[in-house]
Order: C-alpha cells, then sequence, then structure tokens
C-alpha cells in the first residue's frame, strides 16, 4: 500500500518538475513548483516525519514560493521582453546539459536497488524526538546556523538602507 | 481501518461542513442586521420574517447572475483562484476539537476529524495557503487593479503571519503540545491551582496579538485593504462575476469562523466550561459533550460578532500604516512576549 502510494506521489513529482522546465509562462513554472512542493509533503508524511512535512508546507509553499510569485508577478515577463540567448551560451548550455546526462547515466548504472528502509523508531520525525536530537547532540550546527539566518537579515536591511543614507 | 471507521467520520466530515457553510451564510445575514443595529437602521426584513431568508435570496441572486470569463484572462487559473480561496477555508475546519469524545450506543466517538500532532501548524500551512486563491485569481484576471490588489493581499498575509507564528510560539511554551486535542483538553474546567486554566489569562498579550493577526489574515476590516474600493477599483475580485465572486467572498466568511474556532479553541477554552464536571456527572456522556459543543459554538458566534463589531466602528488602514503596525508593532512584541513567557515559565519551575 505504502510503496505503491509512494511510486503514485513520486512519478506525480517528476511530472511536475519535468513542467517546471517546459512551461512557457513562467508564473505557470511556479506554480508547478508549488505542486512539486506539495509532493515533496506527502512524501516526508510517507517518511513519518510530519513536522518536517508541515514545516515543508508552511515555509516552501506558503511563504518563500509566495515571494517568487510575487516578484515574477511584478516583472510582468512576456516572450518579446526575454532577451534572446547568444549562440556561444547556447552552445555552452549544450555542452553542461551533456556532462549532467553522462554523470546521472554513470551514476545510475553504480546505484543498486536498496532494501526498504526501516525506521528503528516509527516516532523519528515527531516534534518531540526532532527538538530533542536538535536541542541535544546537534546544538552548537543548530545554533551557528541560526547565526548565520540572523547575519543574512542584517545584509538584507543594511543593502536596502544603503540607498536612503546616500540620498 | 474498518468500514465502521470510515463511514464515523464521513459523517462527521459531512456534519462539519455542512455546519461552517450554514454559519458562514446566516454571517452575510448577521453581518447585515450587526451593521444595521450599530447605524440604527433596520437591516435586511423583506425576505421571510425578520429578513430570515436573506442568505438563500442572496444566494440565488448569486448563481443566477451572468458568468464572465473576460478573453484576455487565463482561463484555467481564472477557475482555480475562487476554488483553491474556498477549499483552503473549508479543510481547516479538520483539525479542531469540537467537543470531548461522545458516546453514543455505547460507541465512542471522538468529536474531532483527525488529531494530528501538529495540528497548530497545520492550521497555518492552511492559512498560508489561502494565500494563493487570491494571488492566483488576482493574476489571471489580467487587470491591473487585481494584480495590485492581489499583490497587496499577498504581503498583507505574509507580513502577518509571521507575528502570528511568533505569538503561538509563546503559547506552545506554556501548552508543551503542538496538538489542538491536548491544548483544549489542558484548559479543562475553569479554575485550578489558583489560577485560570484557560490560555487567555496566561497569555493575554499574545491573545491580543494572535487576534489582530487573525483579522489581517481573513482580509477583514480595518486590514481590508486587498478590496479597498477606493483605490482599487473592487480588490482582486473586480474581474470576476456571479458564483465566482461568492466563492471569494463566501471564503471570507468561513476563515472568520475558522479563525473564531481557533481562537476560541487555543485560547478561550474551547469546549471547557466552569462546571463540566458537574455536567458531566449528572448528564452522562451522550448530553454532556453536546453541551460543551454548545459552549463551544457560543464561544465562536461572540468572536464572530466581534468580528462584525470591529469592521462597523475602526475604520480601514493606509498601507504604510498597515505594514509599520505588523513589522514595527506586533513582531517586536510578539518576541518580547516570548521572552518574557520563556522567563516566566523558568522562574516557576526552578525557584
Amino acid at each position: 500500500m505504502s510503496t505503491q502510494v509512494f511510486y503514485f506521489v513520486a512519478t506525480l513529482s517528476i511530472i511536475f518538475s519535468l513542467m517546471v522546465i517546459f512551461a512557457k509562462n513562467p508564473i505557470h513554472s511556479v506554480l508547478y513548483l508549488i505542486l512539486t512542493f506539495f509532493t515533496f509533503t506527502v512524501h516526508y508524511v510517507l517518511l513519518n516525519a510530519q513536522f518536517l512535512a508541515v514545516v515543508n508546507f508552511i515555509v516552501y509553499m506558503g511563504a518563500i514560493m509566495v515571494l517568487f510569485l510575487f516578484v515574477l508577478m511584478l516583472l510582468n515577463l512576456n516572450k518579446e521582453t526575454e532577451p534572446s540567448k547568444s549562440p556561444l551560451i547556447k552552445i555552452v548550455g549544450v555542452i553542461a546539459g551533456g556532462c549532467l546526462i553522462v554523470t546521472l547515466i554513470g551514476s545510475l548504472k553504480a546505484a543498486s536497488i536498496s532494501s526498504p528502509l526501516i525506521l528503528k523508531n516509527p516516532g523519528l520525525g515527531l516534534v518531540e524526538n526532532l527538538g530533542k536530537e536538535l536541542f541535544g547532540p546537534f546544538l552548537l550546527p543548530f545554533e551557528l546556523s541560526s547565526l548565520l539566518l540572523l547575519a543574512a537579515m542584517v545584509g538584507a536591511v543594511l543593502l536596502s538602507k544603503r540607498d536612503e543614507v546616500e540620498a | 481501518m474498518d468500514t465502521g471507521f470510515i463511514i464515523e467520520k464521513f459523517i462527521l466530515v459531512a456534519v462539519i461542513f455542512g455546519i461552517s457553510l450554514v454559519i458562514a451564510m446566516y454571517s452575510t445575514y448577521a453581518e447585515r442586521k450587526v451593521a444595521a443595529f450599530l447605524q440604527d437602521r433596520l437591516g435586511p426584513d423583506r425576505a421571510g420574517p425578520f429578513g430570515i431568508l436573506q442568505p438563500l435570496a442572496d444566494g440565488v441572486k448569486m448563481f443566477m447572475k451572468e458568468e464572465i470569463i473576460p478573453t484576455t484572462s487565463n482561463r484555467w487559473l481564472f477557475i482555480v483562484g475562487p476554488g483553491l480561496a474556498l477549499l483552503c477555508a473549508c479543510i481547516g475546519t479538520a483539525v479542531i476539537p469540537w467537543g470531548t469524545p461522545i458516546e453514543i450506543g455505547g460507541k465512542t466517538i471522538p468529536l474531532q476529524v483527525t488529531d494530528i500532532n501538529v495540528g497548530v501548524l497545520y492550521i497555518f500551512g492552511v492559512v498560508s495557503l489561502g494565500v494563493y486563491g487570491v494571488m492566483i485569481g488576482g493574476w489571471a484576471s489580467n487587470n491591473k487593479y487585481s494584480l495590485l490588489s492581489a499583490i497587496r493581499a499577498a504581503s498583507q498575509n505574509i507580513s502577518y503571519e509571521i507575528a502570528m507564528g511568533l505569538s503561538i510560539i509563546a503559547l506552545l511554551l506554556v501548552t508543551n503540545s503542538l496538538s489542538l486535542k491536548e491544548i483544549v483538553s489542558k484548559q479543562h474546567g475553569f479554575w485550578e491551582n489558583g489560577w485560570f486554566t484557560w490560555y487567555f489569562f496566561k497569555q493575554p498579550l499574545g491573545f491580543i496579538i494572535f487576534m489582530v493577526c487573525s483579522f489581517a489574515e481573513t482580509n477583514r476590516a480595518p486590514f481590508d485593504l486587498p478590496e479597498c474600493e477606493t483605490e482599487l477599483i473592487g480588490g482582486y475580485h473586480t474581474e470576476y462575476s456571479s458564483m465566482k465572486l461568492g466563492f471569494y467572498l463566501f471564503a471570507e466568511y468561513i476563515n472568520m469562523f475558522v479563525s473564531s474556532a481557533v481562537m476560541a479553541a487555543l485560547y478561550w477554552g474551547g469546549y471547557n466550561y466552569p462546571g463540566m464536571d458537574y455536567v458531566a456527572v449528572h448528564l452522562g456522556p451522550t448530553w454532556a459533550p453536546l453541551i460543551g459543543t454548545a459552549v463551544f459554538f457560543g464561544k465562536i458566534c461572540a468572536f464572530i460578532f466581534f468580528f462584525m463589531w470591529v469592521r462597523w466602528t475602526i475604520p480601514r488602514f493606509r498601507y504604510d500604516q498597515l505594514m509599520n503596525l505588523g513589522w514595527k508593532g506586533l513582531i517586536p512584541l510578539a518576541i518580547a512576549n516570548i521572552i518574557i513567557t520563556g522567563v516566566v515559565i523558568a522562574i516557576i519551575e526552578k525557584f
């Protein structure tokens, strides 16, 4: 049952992420990306990581993608305004894409189907256990990453303030 | 997962869905009556006694109107927008505990559709998803007023979501749980250990911040900037007609109902009331939960009335006032509330 759901949702994730690339309209791309994130949320739920699922839902789908949509709606990108790419960029793109395909095929050849993962502790992804892990063994990295976020925030405020001082 | 379980849940979902639609329907009537009362008028009084059939007449009117989809709009997304708005409004009710488990014919049935252990966060997720309905609808209309108002709505919702989340963190420090069922059952009764059990009395500042934010999240006055007629013609639903417009307006009333229910459950004790143990002993396990549910709905209606009272009392904010209040007023207050709550809890537990 769970495996079938996984394959169904995984297929949906792949289809939606392909649609992100193939959609002509940038807004449609973002909307497909939102659907992709939604399927990821389902994956987290299948892995019994409820907290991660909800956080993915709130932060990525609810906040970050809204901002993406926001910017794209304001930019109002049309086909006419999109700059045409020079031949050099096209050649570079083809080479980079070819390299990616070779890497993917190589890694697929090395991969083998793993035995299904069995969780030692089914409650591993619950908020309580996650909190104990984060504020226990991983306290230092957790606090450091929060410092990093604070630095990013201060930086953003500083960047937006600079014009005012000069004017 | 047996058939009985599925049938039980299906009936519960259908009942809750029906109740929230009926309450939203009569909220439109109540809103006009409250407005009339506050402005010393009569309000709707033609359809049926006291105008009680007015929502039905409005519904029929909405359905009968011409359905217009602008030719320059994005047809598919134009239809998805209002549908998404209504869907997000309705699914929030799934995690709200409507009462203590009820016993019918020797079978105990929980009055909650599902008790997920991150219930509070689920509500947040649904709220943050709700903004897509407005944004997609506003963009797909291909009208600059709709787009501007959709962007306004999105920035307003994002700004106030932060303060809302921060005010909830302080509450979670007190409750030690994210499950709405546990949060409500911890507010059992009214008075215990020399203090009120309802979280409003432990988190008054948090409640005020949460309430202001839920006004902003539901786009209710004084935060109804997304549909400011004088600046934006009509708002994100300028191009909508007929029942698609009805969906947007209806979603607002369902959101109001859901956020009233969340406020009542988180801060005002949910289905708990003074003397509930006495009632439970005397009325038995079938009727006592129903009285609790009735009390809960009483609290919800009080909040809905409060929403309307504010709408007809306080004028709309200007856009910069809105942003200043959100970012410079509520967010620092909410952070201060977290720190104070943490310090007080540490003092109570350690000394």
